[in-house]
């Protein structure tokens, strides 16, 4: 009994072996950059943050394959290294003897990838599977081109200084004709002697003696 | 008191202080020049051996020249016409060639300017438009042409400039820039629509503020990493290079086009002085501080450059580094950029097949230190590229544009100066119409002439008309305007101007400079530019992204009809020299020569001698 027990344990290892091995067609290499991502931050890797993987994965999977109730059993990770890298497969939950598609595996992870990200606390960048290119983020258009908004600003500003600037110079004009006319015709009035308006100056009248100036 | 009937003679506009006056000078000579041309001077000629050069230059030619300019304005108090006119009427065509340079070069440097006001606009976006490069259309991945160059070359060539791929290729208006273009000409119009005192009260900030942006870009620049790199860089003698007449000549011209002589926008402002200022003092202020002004922006330019080279240089071994992590399964920030040597070397020397196979760059501090660059490459591609990598780019950005608009814009002031000044004193205008309206009309047939460069290929056009028109009929014209002050109106009668004017006659080292040194330093200059231009057929980079080595810009020769046109700029300006002088001597032989119309009432002969007089007796 106990020698058939140990029998299947190293069955299934070894047939977990063969299934996942550095390499595969069916699986993927995964790279963790930790210590990059988070520096002194950084947490260690260990067998819980592999169950955490396995665990993530198998969720990537249910939701990519609702009708399948992945395990984290149905994920077998293979090929560690010092780098933190390795690769993993995903087995069937209905036949554990079976590799689900590349192709699928693919669709979960692109599906489910920022959820992947977050739970390690690690980004597009830090956490790579290699062969799976992160989609690009489109960048941010606004509806109205901020460069415009700041062109409106700086123009209405100019424009509004030029309108006052000619219209002062305009008045100014005005004005000194208005001046220069005010004075020829008084200048006029006392040419011609009418001393109605204003008041008889003493001594602007001992001027006309000497040479007008 | 009244007038009697209203003047005939309008007064003269005058500076509201001496300080105006400084700040208009200064701000013309410092211009766009003194930041992206002599820090790349300094660093291709050997850093610090490039300044005796230069301040050679400085001392023998353009001191002198700055000098007399000035003193003519202040004397004969007319613009660049009125002035050689005076002097002789055979010489009238020089003041003719200053006008039509000062408008050649007015309107290609307005475009400079919109391209500034186009880069200030888009420094408020967070993140900066030029640090991220576009999806193409299918949104699968990065446009083609950005990801082969960079983001920065991308938003420069591609979405400011659309450029063709050489400059026959004409394409249509680009929309943004004729929008960009219009601001700048609109700018420039508020600035100047009452004459100097709307640009007096203007070079109060646009003179000063480019020194403010300098110092705090030096304190943050000095702090950055990579620094110090960069100014050893810049700054370490090369000694070996005087050797090379090139550097001489370099030298010779930096100094002239920098102090902005011969254009008649110096000349038209010293003549709004009171006449008994002291234009000696005032030359040499300025010639001075427009070359400590340079030396000032290269500090920090380097510095920031240097850092600039250090963060591509650690971005190169940060590749380098994931490559070899990855490959040999290192743990993850083993390497790191201190330990990478002794990592590499040890990996070389046990696996040297597999180092050899991943193909590493090799990173080298030199080479990014020596992708240098100046003109517009300076500003809208290198720096924009440093910017982008400091913390809270968008301020630094906008410092920055703002700081490369204000000296653009006082230079510009020196520039419609130039043209302006002429139109008036030559009484080509009818007395209905106001100053405003004449700087308005001025303005505005600048900007629709210089629609040329918001044109697909306008980019290759500002290149030709910076490189050809600024320079061959600027040093003509000095030559002939220091020919005619010292040898047509005389040695001695310039003399008893400058002993009118600041009260002592002219020591041996200006007369020495004037009559022998200056002259034949400016016909060496003048014959060894022709000669070496004339040497090769002359060609631009052509950004070409269907070139084979792309991102590389392809060298392409001018073509036929534009090495004419280049040609043409070089002559046009110049004609009138000879063809005023022709027409003068035609004139005076079919008539009589009589009293000459309109005399200036500044150089009349009878009125010097009374000054004599006058002076002696009140000394």
């Amino acid at each position: 009994m106990f020698e058939k027990i140990l029998f299947l344990l190293f069955l299934s290892s070894a047939l977990a072996q063969e299934l996942c091995e550095p390499g595969t067609s069916d699986g993927y290499k995964v790279r963790f950059s930790i210590r990059t991502a988070l520096g002194s931050d950084a947490y260690a890797w260990n067998e819980d943050e592999k169950f955490l993987f396995r665990a993530t994965l198998a969720y990537a999977m249910r939701k990519q394959k609702s009708e399948l109730q992945f395990e984290v059993s149905n994920v077998i990770v293979c090929g560690e290294t010092q780098r933190v890298s390795f690769w993993f497969v995903v087995t069937s939950p209905l036949n554990a003897t079976r590799l689900i598609s590349k192709v699928d595996v693919e669709s979960a992870v692109r599906k489910s990838r920022p959820r992947i990200n977050s739970a390690f606390l690690l980004t597009d960048k830090t956490l790579e599977f290699v062969g799976i290119s992160p989609t690009l983020a489109a960048p941010v258009e606004p509806a109205t081109p901020p460069w415009l908004i700041v062109f409106g600003v700086v123009m209405g500003l100019v424009a509004a200084g030029i309108v006052a600037l000619l219209a002062s110079s305009l008045v100014q004009r005005k004005r000194r004709k208005k001046e220069a006319h005010e004075r020829h015709t008084q200048r006029h009035r006392e040419e011609n002697g009418s001393a109605n308006e204003g008041v008889y100056n003493m001594s602007f009248s001992d001027n006309e003696r000497v040479t007008q100036m | 008191m009244g007038e009697a009937k209203p003047s005939e003679v309008e007064e003269r506009p005058k500076w509201d202080n001496k300080v105006q006056y400084l700040l208009t000078c200064i701000g013309f000579a410092v211009g766009l020049g003194n930041v992206w041309r002599f820090p790349y001077l300094c660093q291709i000629y050997g850093g610090g051996a490039f300044l005796i050069p230069y301040l050679i230059a400085l001392v023998f030619e353009g001191l002198p020249l700055l000098y007399l300019e000035l003193a003519i304005g202040q004397r004969l108090r007319m613009g660049s016409i009125g002035v050689w006119n005076a002097i002789s009427p055979l010489l009238g065509g020089v003041g003719i060639a200053s006008m039509i340079v000062s408008f050649l070069v007015g309107i290609f440097y307005n475009t400079i300017l919109a391209w500034v006001l186009w880069y200030f606009f888009h420094s408020f976006q967070n993140p900066l438009p030029w640090s991220y490069c576009p999806l193409n259309e299918s949104l699968t991945e990065y446009n083609v042409e950005c990801e082969k160059s960079t983001s920065v070359n991308y938003f420069w060539y591609r979405e400011t400039l659309n450029i063709t791929p050489n400059i026959e290729t004409s394409g249509s208006l680009q929309w943004w820039m004729v929008v960009c273009l219009a601001s700048a000409w609109c700018v420039v119009y508020i600035c100047f629509i009452k004459g100097i005192e709307s640009m007096g009260k203007a070079v109060y900030v646009t003179a000063t503020f480019p020194y403010l942006v300098l110092t705090i870009f030096l304190i943050r620049g000095l702090t950055l990493p990579g620094a110090t790199d960069g100014l050893i860089y810049l700054f370490t003698p090369d000694w070996e290079i005087l050797k090379n007449p090139q550097v001489w000549l370099d030298a010779a011209t930096q100094i002239f086009f920098s102090l902005s002589v011969a254009f008649g926008g110096l000349i038209a402002f010293s003549s709004y002085n009171s006449e008994r200022n002291n234009c000696e003092r005032d030359a040499v202020l300025v010639g001075v501080i427009n070359s400590a002004t340079s030396l000032y922006a290269s500090i920090p330019i380097f510095s920031i450059l240097g850092f600039k080279a250090t963060t591509a240089y650690n971005s190169c071994l940060q590749e380098n580094i994931l490559v070899l992590t990855n490959h040999f399964e290192i743990s993850d920030q083993n390497i790191t950029l201190d330990n990478y040597k002794q990592w590499f070397k040890y990996l070389n020397e046990t696996h040297y097949e597999a180092v050899t196979s991943l193909q590493l760059k090799s990173c080298d501090l030199q080479t990014f230190l020596d992708q240098s660059a100046s003109g517009t490459g300076l500003a809208f591609i290198v720096f924009t590229e440093a910017v982008k990598e400091m913390p809270a780019s968008q301020i630094w950005a906008i410092l920055f544009f703002v700081m490369l608009f204000c000296l653009g814009l006082s230079s510009m002031f020196g520039n419609i100066e130039g043209v302006l000044t002429p139109i008036r004193d030559l009484k080509m205008v009818p007395k209905w119409m106001p100053n405003e309206v004449l700087t308005g009309l001025v303005c505005l047939v600048s900007f629709l002439t210089a629609l040329i460069f918001t044109l697909g290929s306008g980019n290759y056009w500002v290149e030709v008309f910076n490189g050809y028109v600024g320079s061959v009929p600027l040093l003509i014209i000095a030559f002939f305007e220091i020919t005619a002050v010292i040898y047509i109106r005389g040695m001695k009668n310039f003399s008893e101007d400058l002993y009118f004017m600041t009260g002592r006659r002219p020591n041996i080292f200006w007369k020495a400079c004037w009559m022998v040194i200056s002259p034949v330093m400016l016909l060496v200059v003048l014959i060894a530019y022709v000669v070496i231009q004339a040497q090769q057929h002359p060609s631009y980079p052509a950004w070409n992204p269907d070139y084979d080595l792309f991102p590389q810009t392809e060298q392409t020769p001018y073509p036929d009809w534009v090495f004419a046109i280049i040609v043409l700029l070089c002559l046009v300006p110049v004609i009138p020299i000879p063809l005023v002088a022709l027409y003068k001597l035609i004139r005076r032989a079919i008539r009589k020569p009589s009293a000459r119309a309109d005399p200036n009432p500044y150089c009349n002969d009878g009125f010097e001698i009374e000054t004599h007089v006058v002076v002696r007796r009140r000394s």
